[in-house]
């Protein structure tokens, strides 16, 4: 086969990335190169640098090493059995690529992933390899995510936390019956057990900053993680408690959620249809419920329907509200933070102006008008100076007036 | 302390220095004059008619006379933050409503916490807009190389930015690019920064950048190659990158084309992926009529007759082998082949009634190549036996054989559904999710291609896995 050039491996590897949905540039310590020496920066918040036409943002390089791969997973485009091109990245050859990005201020920085070849710790070894490249002899500032191999071997695990921002492992699929029908070459322990290790090595390397100011800083954007919702029959509810579980179990700062997509030379195991994209949107709404509007995993999964599924017309916030009525309306004037933030319409932001401006005077509807984005869907919810909803939160067709019903979105490649 | 009179105007010598407007609204605050007396002017705007014959020279008025023990003007944290950024927008009524604000703090000092009022509130958008403007250009800024007359690097921008934020940027890409040379041109200014000392320019021209850089092919394969054309969702890409920026980004020009074709390009994948199953057959006439009309995969569409199961309803084991080879194609039954008369001899020697054994394949049509008049037998894809493992489920549902044996890594895929080693996995029963169990075994015609002394050793393994599959069935 005649050799690969550069923009050739680069479309094919770049091309086999893009199902990883993180691209976070964020979280991590403050860093530049004015010493004189190397290159970059990182401060607290990520830049995108650019969006695709699938709004997604651009912030890394995003490439794997390689797709070749001797696992067999049916919901990859790499798997051992499909039919794509293959490529490979020399570790020289991404260190190369990520500098030319980077100077032109294409790029905060790299997010390295691999089909495995020869065995899981050879391609830990080969991705460690290209992140000490970069900084150690191009004395690379920038971002550096890692993508972990759980079956690798433990001592590179913890070599890739001290050259890269973030480390991540995917735990796929949300439940183990899936994995097991549909990654059959990965197992669910081995996964945990990797993001055990990885989150002692997280805890360690703290430990140590604190008591030796020159310990070297251990993957300080923590590690992340992502499931694909679709590929399996788990509901919206298993993969809430599946997540809720993660995040206490292992610290995680995100998981991430991927609605399958066709991918090209699919598995003909997938006898599936793509769930529609508002189902991930649903649920990373659902985790942005637990992290920073203090609901209980509980509680989200009870804006669930009876199969588990969040409601797609609605948002799960205002599903709630609709199911718990009885903890409605809420007083603008008086009410505590937490049961301001439960109030359909009313963000983290308004929530926060609303406090600060209650302060100065009692707020009317008027008020309120100014400081959200819809005041007909926060007003059946609500009591201010001037506005008590009588019956609003009785009325049997609430969710018509709060949510209108639009024009059903037909599914393009529907049955 | 109001003073009513003439109006004042100040001048103001640049449009993005906050330390200007600041010291003269100080002086204004502690003499008491209304913001309805103050009028601001920019450079380069005109004295316009409006004020034809008004008391306003173009020096502007002087400053008032400040008693010294005058008290300073009362400002919150806040105010400073949202001022230091607001001064920076284009709008031009930014020195009236911040100095309108600065007057009303003065009696209301906590003024600044209160958003839902339309001064707080305006003065909020314009430091956001700012503060997105600012952040843009970090984002959209695009350097070019171009080797300068001493042979080294130089990396050269255009851009344009909406607000007055060249200068509070500077920092940032000093921090980032400190060992770089490099330069940002604006139409309101530019920035030279050689590693060392950063310099201002005056403003420039979209011509004075370099035309392109060779590392931008890279950059929008990359940027073709990451896009995910089954989740197009323009509106959320044009949100966060505006048009407006795209004619000084180097990949927004492949934007029209990506969006045209990505439905296609789905379309294409979905029909790949043969997610069209029609309702599984539930008797074996049933099976056997949809298969001979499957067209799911290229096998099934070169004209090969189906080749379905043989052996009794409720055969309590069922043999898997691979495809239908030419003997099979051409009578349509499976195993009278060669590799069939070998499966026959040593289910013979190992005790193994085959006339209660349903007999089925993997896969359904015969591929090959055609060489002359011979048909040669090629291995299906691994696609090909998962598009077709669908009829082997359906027939296994029906018959519910206690025992499947698969011969080949072919059939063992299609019964487990992942890669398998057959020399690793052979000779041993591994339960399967229906409570059946599979024996896995290598592929007769595996023998017929050894040599003697081999093909002596191998047949003996094979026999005695059907040995062992007779002794289950008669324990």
């Amino acid at each position: 086969m005649a050799q690969l050039t550069t923009l050739e491996k680069l479309a094919i590897l770049a091309d086999a990335a893009k199902y990883d949905a993180s691209c976070a540039s964020s979280g991590t310590t403050r860093r530049d190169s004015r010493g004189g020496k190397g290159i970059g920066s990182t401060q607290g918040m990520g830049i995108c640098h650019a969006y695709a036409p699938d709004g997604r943002c651009i912030s890394l390089l995003k490439v794997l090493l390689t797709n070749h791969c001797i696992f067999d997973c049916h919901y990859c485009v790499n798997r051992k059995s499909s039919n794509v091109r293959r490529a490979r990245f020399s570790p020289q050859e991404v260190a190369d690529l990520t500098l030319a990005f980077y100077r032109r201020n294409y790029i905060e920085g790299l997010f390295l992933s691999s089909g495995i070849v020869k065995s899981s710790s050879h391609t830990m070894e080969q991705m460690i390899e290209t992140a000490r490249i970069l900084r150690e002899e191009h004395g690379f500032r920038g971002y550096i995510h890692l993508k972990t191999i759980p079956e690798a071997d433990p001592e590179l695990v913890r070599r890739a936390g001290l050259h890269a921002d973030r480390v991540s492992i995917n735990v796929e699929l949300p439940t183990e019956a899936g994995l097991a029908r549909l990654a059959p070459d990965k197992s669910a322990p081995r996964i945990e057990g990797a993001m055990g290790l990885m989150q002692g090595a997280l805890l360690e390397g703290r430990d140590a900053r604190r008591r030796f100011r020159h310990a070297p800083r251990f993957a300080p954007g923590g590690q992340s993680t992502q499931m694909i919702v679709g590929a399996d029959a788990a509901s919206d509810a298993d993969i809430i408690t599946r997540a809720s579980t993660l995040y206490d179990r292992f610290a995680l700062r995100r998981v991430y959620y991927s609605a399958f997509s066709p991918i090209p030379d699919a598995s003909a195991v997938l006898p599936l249809r793509r769930p529609p994209l508002m189902r991930e949107h649903r649920l990373y709404q659902s985790d942005w419920l637990m992290r920073f509007y203090g609901y209980a995993p509980d509680e989200v999964r009870a804006a669930a329907d009876p199969a588990g599924m969040l409601p797609l017309d609605i948002d799960p916030k205002l599903a709630f509200a609709l199911r718990f009525r009885e903890q409605f309306p809420v007083d603008v004037n008086r009410a505590p933070r937490d049961l301001l933030l439960r109030v359909p319409g009313l963000g983290v932001r308004a929530v926060q102006q609303i406090l600060s401006a209650r302060r100065q005077r009692r707020l009317r509807l008027e008020d309120l008008a100014r400081l959200t984005v819809s005041l007909t869907k926060v007003r059946p919810f609500i009591v201010a100076a001037d506005w008590r909803p009588v019956l609003l939160t009785d009325r049997a067709d609430l969710r018509q007036i709060v949510a209108p019903p639009v024009g059903e979105q037909l599914e393009l490649f529907g049955p | 302390m109001n003073v009513s009179g003439p109006a004042r105007t100040v001048f103001l010598a640049a449009q993005d220095d906050f330390g200007l407007w600041r010291d003269a609204a100080r002086g204004l605050i502690q003499a008491g004059i209304a913001p309805d007396h103050v009028i601001w002017r920019l450079p380069g705007e005109h004295v316009g008619d409006l004020f034809a014959g008004s008391s306003v020279s173009e020096a502007g008025d002087a400053l008032p006379q400040v008693a010294v023990d005058a008290p300073s003007p009362r400002v919150s944290r806040a105010f400073l933050d949202h001022a230091a950024r607001a001064v920076l927008h284009a709008d031009p009524g930014r020195f009236d409503l911040l100095y309108r604000l600065l007057w009303r703090l003065q009696s209301a000092p906590r003024l600044m916490e209160d958003r839902a009022d339309p001064d707080v509130r305006r003065i909020d958008g314009l430091a956001r807009a700012v503060g997105r403007d600012i952040h843009k250009m970090r984002a959209f800024v695009r350097f070019r190389e171009v080797a300068d007359a001493q042979g080294s690097n130089h990396y050269v921008a255009w851009f344009e930015p909406a607000h007055h934020i060249l200068k509070a940027n500077a920092a940032f890409f000093v921090r980032r690019f400190t060992t770089m040379r490099w330069s940002i041109l604006t139409p309101l200014g530019a920035l030279h920064w050689d590693g060392e000392t950063l310099r201002e320019g005056p403003p420039a021209q979209r011509a004075d950048a370099p035309g392109a850089d060779p590392a931008e092919d890279l950059w929008r394969t990359y940027y073709a190659a990451i896009f995910n054309p089954a989740r197009l969702k323009v509106g959320a890409m044009v949100k966060e990158m505006p048009r407006r920026y795209w004619k000084n980004l180097p990949e927004a020009a492949l934007i029209p084309e990506l969006v045209a074709t990505a439905q296609a390009r789905e379309a294409a994948m979905v029909a790949l992926g043969g997610n069209d199953a029609p309702p599984a057959p539930e008797t074996l006439a049933d099976l056997e009529a949809a298969v001979g009309a499957c067209r799911r995969c290229a096998i099934g569409c070169n004209g090969t007759r189906a080749v379905a199961g043989e052996g009794p309803d409720r055969a309590r084991v069922m043999i898997v082998g691979e495809q239908p080879g030419d003997c099979e194609e051409r009578d349509g039954r499976p195993f009278i082949g060669p590799a069939g008369q070998v499966l026959r001899s040593c289910a013979d020697a190992a005790g193994l009634d085959l006339a209660s054994v349903r007999l089925t394949n993997a896969v359904r049509h015969f591929r090959f190549v055609a060489r002359g008049k011979v048909r040669l037998h090629q291995n299906p894809s691994a696609r090909e036996i998962d598009t077709c493992r669908w009829w082997l489920d359906a027939e296994r549902r029906i018959v519910a054989p206690r025992l499947v044996l698969a011969l080949g890594a072919s059939a063992a895929r299609a019964v487990l559904g992942r890669t398998v080693a057959v020399q690793k996995e052979r000779g041993v029963f591994l339960p399967l999710d229906d409570g059946a169990d599979l024996l896995i075994t290598a592929h007769p015609s595996y023998l017929l291609r050894l040599g003697d002394k081999a093909r002596a050793e191998e047949e003996r393994r094979f026999t005695a896995d059907l040995a062992m599959l007779a002794r289950r069935i008669a324990g």
